[in-house]
């Protein structure tokens, strides 16, 4: 009797707790389907009378919308690709290259771990500026390439690698690019598919830096296009709604298909870390 | 053939890193250098033509923000949303942990997947949904409230409620990333402690008190800092949610080092204000470890 009530009352607060996290989310799909105007009305609808996707068309056309979605891909697909290819690289060499110095140098970048991004922002809108980097989609990738987490990320997974396998293709005769490549790349995949993700979803979210770097519209990722509009079609609630729906999916969909491998990500460096 | 490989594999080594460190070399260590140069500069827009009207005013900059109401103000209002939203997350994270982990629990990998949502969708856009979410005619949560017999609340209309609706907001998106560590580490309680005591006759909260929480301490202070980091950094959901009012009351440090640098184009003070908050960062950081080592004696 006392078991089934505890566990009564424990799945009726995780189910309460899931339906109030999603809730937003779920409002935010429901309204950008709704007729203009029917989201502001009192009281407030749950469901739109008629959906209608014409708040996505006009995303598309008349506010092109498309650009900075092209923006956005643009930036967290190249980030990622380059940043899995430069960080994999010195993780690996950290973790299983001897040579002296290595760990110094190691030590002096977890340092930097500490530095806020903000005090970074300005001197570097400045070294952009000057590099005529500033107001292209170079400069909102830049930050982006390579990264101390991302390179503490790989070594410790890298560590692992057994000295004996990299001897054994030395002895063959491998270079050592060679052996990173064919060797260690296949060994440490699940580890770079986590960075890669986490890397996705965070330069796709990126706002504050896309913001003070690009100032064209035609350049705006989508989070940036998407603050600018809201100043100018606050009133137009499903119409920004859709703009949420449509800079929201596409890191859902890349959480959802990749949850297992992005939690791992979420938990490097805390538990044992 | 050893001495050989020594060689190369030092010369392979510096070779993996350099794209790495170069890039890191150019785009952070120089930046921050030359930041903490620039921030003792009276650096601003007739410099950005000409970076030779820059003069150097020694501290001046610092002096100046710390004489500044704005920046107070600004310094307040992330107080504010750091000392209670930061607890907030944890508690919502803890209760959210421990419900999953339950051994009764069932669908634990979907609900695990459910709370961590609102950590992977974009600041921005969520920030805006929120923002109708709040409306005082039309939003859905006055009409919750409303159901419990509650007046509708202009939450971000009022000073005294735009901090707290921001706070909620950064409740929800967050509490996910802690839950996940915090569930980790709940997994490596040892079971044997809950039997011991269950012969004991103690109950479920004895067993969160005298077990569970001494077991996470560890965790809930990597936890306690990782949220308060990321919580003096508000930003995103000020800007477009309030964009700092009403009356400054959700400005925080970084929007108020936004608007010196980009829109009034003061970039040595702003810089300054930066480095303001890397070092209160920082003594927040320090402080939180030296009550961890407090508790443990």
């Amino acid at each position: 009797m006392k078991r089934a009530l505890h566990d009564l009352t424990l799945h009726a607060a995780l189910v309460a707790g899931a339906l109030l996290t999603l809730a937003p989310l779920a409002w935010m799909v429901s309204a950008s389907l709704m007729p203009t105007g029917e989201a502001n009305t009192a009281p407030p609808r749950l469901w739109p009378s008629a959906p209608t996707l014409a708040h996505y068309v006009e995303l598309f056309t008349r506010l092109n919308l498309a650009r900075s979605l092209l923006n956005s891909t643009a930036v967290a697909l190249t980030t990622t690709l380059a940043s899995v290819l430069i960080n994999g690289m010195a993780g690996y060499a950290f973790a299983k290259l001897r040579f002296r110095g290595r760990d110094r140098v190691f030590q002096a970048l977890l340092a930097a771990l500490v530095v806020p991004a903000q005090v970074v922002m300005l001197p570097l809108f400045l070294e952009l500026r000057a590099l005529g980097l500033v107001n292209t989609l170079w400069g909102a990738m830049v930050p982006g390439l390579a990264s101390v987490f991302g390179i503490f990320m790989v070594r410790q997974y890298a560590l692992a690698v057994p000295d004996d396998l990299l001897d054994a293709a030395r002895i063959d005769g491998a270079g050592e690019f060679r052996i990173f490549w064919s060797v260690v790349l296949p060994v440490i995949r699940p580890i770079l598919l986590t960075f890669a993700a986490f890397n996705f979803l965070n330069m796709w979210n990126d706002f504050m830096w896309p913001l003070i770097v690009l100032s064209d519209s035609a350049r705006y990722t989508l989070p940036v296009a998407l603050a600018n509009l809201v100043g100018e079609h606050v009133q137009d609630t499903e119409l920004m709604m859709a703009g949420a729906v449509l800079t929201v999916l596409p890191v859902l969909a890349v959480f959802l298909a990749l949850q297992r491998v992005y939690i791992r990500g979420a938990l490097v460096g805390s538990v044992k870390g | 053939m050893r001495a050989d490989w020594r060689g190369a594999q030092a010369r392979a080594g510096w070779a993996f890193l350099a794209p790495a460190l170069i890039l890191i070399g150019a785009f952070f260590v120089l930046p921050v250098a030359a930041g903490l140069g620039l921030s003792f500069t009276d650096f601003d827009i007739y410099a950005i033509g000409d970076p030779g009207v820059a003069r150097f005013t020694g501290a001046g900059n610092y002096a100046q923000v710390l004489r500044e109401p704005e920046f107070w103000n600004a310094l307040r209002n992330t107080l504010y949303f750091v000392a209670v939203g930061g607890p907030l997350t944890i508690l919502a994270s803890l209760a959210a942990a421990l419900l999953v982990n339950d051994r009764r629990a069932r669908w634990k990998g979907l609900f695990r997947v459910v709370f961590f949502t609102p950590v992977v969708t974009t600041l921005v856009a969520v920030s805006i949904v929120w923002r109708y979410l709040y409306h005082p005619h039309y939003g859905l949560i006055d009409e919750a409230l409303g159901l419990l017999g509650i007046h509708p609340i202009d939450w971000l209309g009022d000073p005294h409620w735009a901090m707290p609706a921001i706070m909620v907001l950064a409740v929800w998106k967050n509490f996910g990333y802690t839950m996940l560590i915090l569930i980790a580490a709940l997994q490596n309680v040892p079971e044997e402690l809950y039997e011991a005591a269950a012969l004991d006759g103690a109950g479920g909260w004895a067993r969160l008190v005298y077990i569970t929480l001494p077991a996470l301490r560890p965790t809930l202070l990597f936890v306690g800092i990782i949220t308060v980091i990321g919580q003096f950094q508000v930003f995103a959901e000020p800007y477009v949610m309030t964009q700092g009012g009403p009356l400054r009351s959700t400005a925080t440090v970084v929007l108020y080092m936004y608007e010196q640098g980009f829109r009034w184009w003061h970039l040595g003070l702003a810089t300054a204000i930066a480095f303001i908050l890397f070092a209160i960062m920082l003594a927040a950081t320090l402080v939180q470890m030296r009550l961890q080592r407090g508790a443990e004696r």
